[in-house]
């Protein structure tokens, strides 16, 4: 199969911070690539550099087998496009955001409006043409910016948590897009996500991205399924926190995992732990509860993603969690983005990595 | 005395009134003239001042924080103080006498500019600062050269630079020191509002310094509220 983008020993660097250290990577025709990572790993980074809006510091990329340099960055620029995690409109409407790129391309204006209604049908936005970009939900901007991408039909996409900070209905919506786009149009994908569900869903092939560096590189289930001990841990990527541990004398330990956060576990152990704790062993509810669980946290709820029957929510309490109840518990307690929240879960839950 | 003063700010309120509407062919020249020199000024400014804040706000070099802190205090230079300096540099004598800038249209509208270049600068390159850091990178994203992603994010700043355009363009008409010194209040070539509103009044002729007082504060009021409609109608 054809490779799209060769990435061959990549680095970049912020002053003294490293964000990528020598990433190699190939991305083949047609896939739908995910870059899965905690926050901070340098996904967002690495999809800059692959957009051409960012230099590396060292390492070469090659676009359709052509060197990346100076003089053709444009040519990369035309034949890619990316949507960012925190949507970016020009304050104008809905159609002269999508028509934008169309016109850099100087497409007629008959072929401009054409486009422009098909991507708004594609994202469910039929009619918006006129309306005020800024003045859209999260999720509404969030799907004006996707059609923009769309209506480029650009070779490859890029996209960096497309889903994150919106509801669970506009993050289906989207979700149904990018697979209909992959299926129909054959649009090659490399998706940022911190979400593995995401990544399990939509990606025929994943890479896992650790401070920097890719530390695995395969099918979804390679990477949920790492030999090691540490990567597995890591892989969940969700609920795992780093601190220093100190016995409490009662059989249990505290971990200072930072931000004004203690997790209470069930084992005895001192100096530096990463725990795990899994979405499923948290109990979410609206109101504080007494249980006999050692870990209670208030918060407020950041990101919502809709996997069906099951609905994964990120709380920020401090740290962020992420918590899995169903469906019916979300629609039945009216939770929402911005919902405030009470988490609970069992010292016995907390497991060391 | 107070009566006599309160009859003759209405007398000449009256008369100036009827300057207005008689469409008094002084005051039509005088007016015309002002507004013609101010909007070449102002169009001159941003024809220097736009490249100028472009760079500012949207490039990081080694003196942008003392260029900056530079045409901020150059917002308040007193306008008698840079008449001079233009005096001193127009006259017959000054480094570019030969040009014959001084007491001539072309020279005023030069004097004018570099007034109001601070304005252009400062307030267009406030508004770019305040634009979204990721509309250029979208722009590039979604194809844009250098210079177009440039482009996108002046046109996101509109707001600020129809700002700077207005405060450029009511500084320059409103200002007196320039205008004076450099333009020498010539009649029918360089008198302009705010020159002969001075000189009349000292002169004695109250009713004609009304009317172009009247004239000069509603040129001024037309153009913020036509531009604050040209905003509004924007978002």
């Amino acid at each position: 199969m054809k490779t799209v983008m060769e990435l061959e020993n990549i680095s970049k660097t912020y002053g003294n911070i490293t964000a990528l250290q020598q990433v190699n990577l190939k991305i083949v025709e047609g896939e739908v690539f995910s870059l899965l990572g905690p926050n901070g790993s340098g996904k967002t980074t690495l999809l800059r550099i692959m957009a051409g809006i960012e230099k590396p510091a060292s390492g070469e990329m090659r676009f359709n087998s052509v060197k990346v340099e100076g003089g053709n960055i444009n040519d990369v620029r035309l034949k890619t496009t990316m949507v960012f995690q925190k949507t970016a409109l020009f304050n104008t409407s809905v159609y002269k955001n999508i028509a934008y790129g169309l016109r850099l391309r100087e497409r007629s204006k008959k072929e401009t409006d054409e486009k422009v209604r098909e991507v708004l049908k594609t994202v469910k936005l039929e009619g918006y043409e006129k309306r005020s970009a800024k003045r859209l939900s999260g999720g509404e901007q969030q799907r004006v910016a996707l059609a923009r991408a769309l209506a480029l039909d650009t070779q490859v996409l890029l996209l960096d948590e497309p889903t994150a900070n919106i509801d669970p209905k506009n993050v289906s919506i989207i979700e149904e897009v990018l697979s209909w786009v992959n299926k129909e149009k054959k649009t090659t994908m490399v998706i940022a996500t911190h979400n593995m569900f995401q990544t399990e869903t939509l990606a025929d092939r994943a890479a896992l991205l650790l401070e920097g560096k890719i530390v695995k590189v395969g099918v979804p289930q390679e990477i949920f399924t790492l030999p090691s001990k540490l990567l597995a841990s890591y892989a969940r990527l969700e609920n795992v926190f780093s601190g220093v541990s100190k016995v409490t004398g009662e059989g249990t330990s505290l971990v200072d995992v930072g931000d004004g956060v203690q997790i209470e576990t069930a084992f005895e152990k001192t100096g530096n732990t990463t725990v795990f704790v899994r979405p499923e062993d948290i109990i979410l509810s609206l109101n504080p509860i007494v249980s006999s669980a050692r870990n209670s946290f208030k918060g407020r709820i950041v990101e919502v993603s809709d996997l069906g029957a099951i609905v994964r929510l990120r709380v920020k309490a401090g740290r962020d969690f992420t918590v899995q109840i169903t469906k019916r518990s979300f629609n039945d307690m009216q939770l929402n983005i911005d919902s405030k929240v009470f988490l609970a879960f069992k010292a016995s839950s907390v497991q060391t990595v | 005395m107070t009566t006599a003063l309160g009859n003759e700010i209405v007398d000449g309120l009256l008369k100036a009134l009827q300057l207005i509407f008689s469409g008094n062919p002084t005051v039509v020249e005088i007016s015309l003239r002002s507004i013609l020199i101010s909007g070449l000024a102002t169009i001159l400014a941003f024809m220097w001042g736009l490249p100028v804040a472009t760079i500012l706000g949207l490039r990081k070099f080694r003196g942008r924080f003392l260029l900056k802190g530079f045409f901020n205090a150059m917002l308040g230079i007193p306008t008698v103080a840079l008449g001079l300096i233009l005096y001193l540099f127009f006259s017959n004598t000054g480094p570019i006498g030969f040009l014959r800038l001084l007491y001539d249209p072309v020279g005023m509208i030069i004097g004018e500019a570099i007034l109001v270049t601070p304005i252009t600068v400062s307030f267009t390159t406030n508004a770019i600062e305040s634009v979204d850091p990721e509309i250029k990178d979208l722009a590039k994203t979604l194809g844009a050269s250098e210079t177009e992603a440039s482009i996108a994010v002046l046109k996101e700043s509109i707001n600020g630079v129809v700002l700077a355009v207005t405060a450029s363009f009511n500084r320059a008409i409103a200002e007196l020191g320039v205008a004076l010194m450099v333009g020498g209040n010539i009649a029918g070539l360089t008198s302009v509002l705010t020159t002969v509103i001075a000189l009349e009044t000292n002169k004695g002729n109250i009713e004609l310094s009304i009317a172009l007082a009247i004239i000069l504060f509603l040129i001024v009021f037309a153009l913020t509220i036509s531009m604050n409609m040209i905003q509004r109608r924007r978002t």
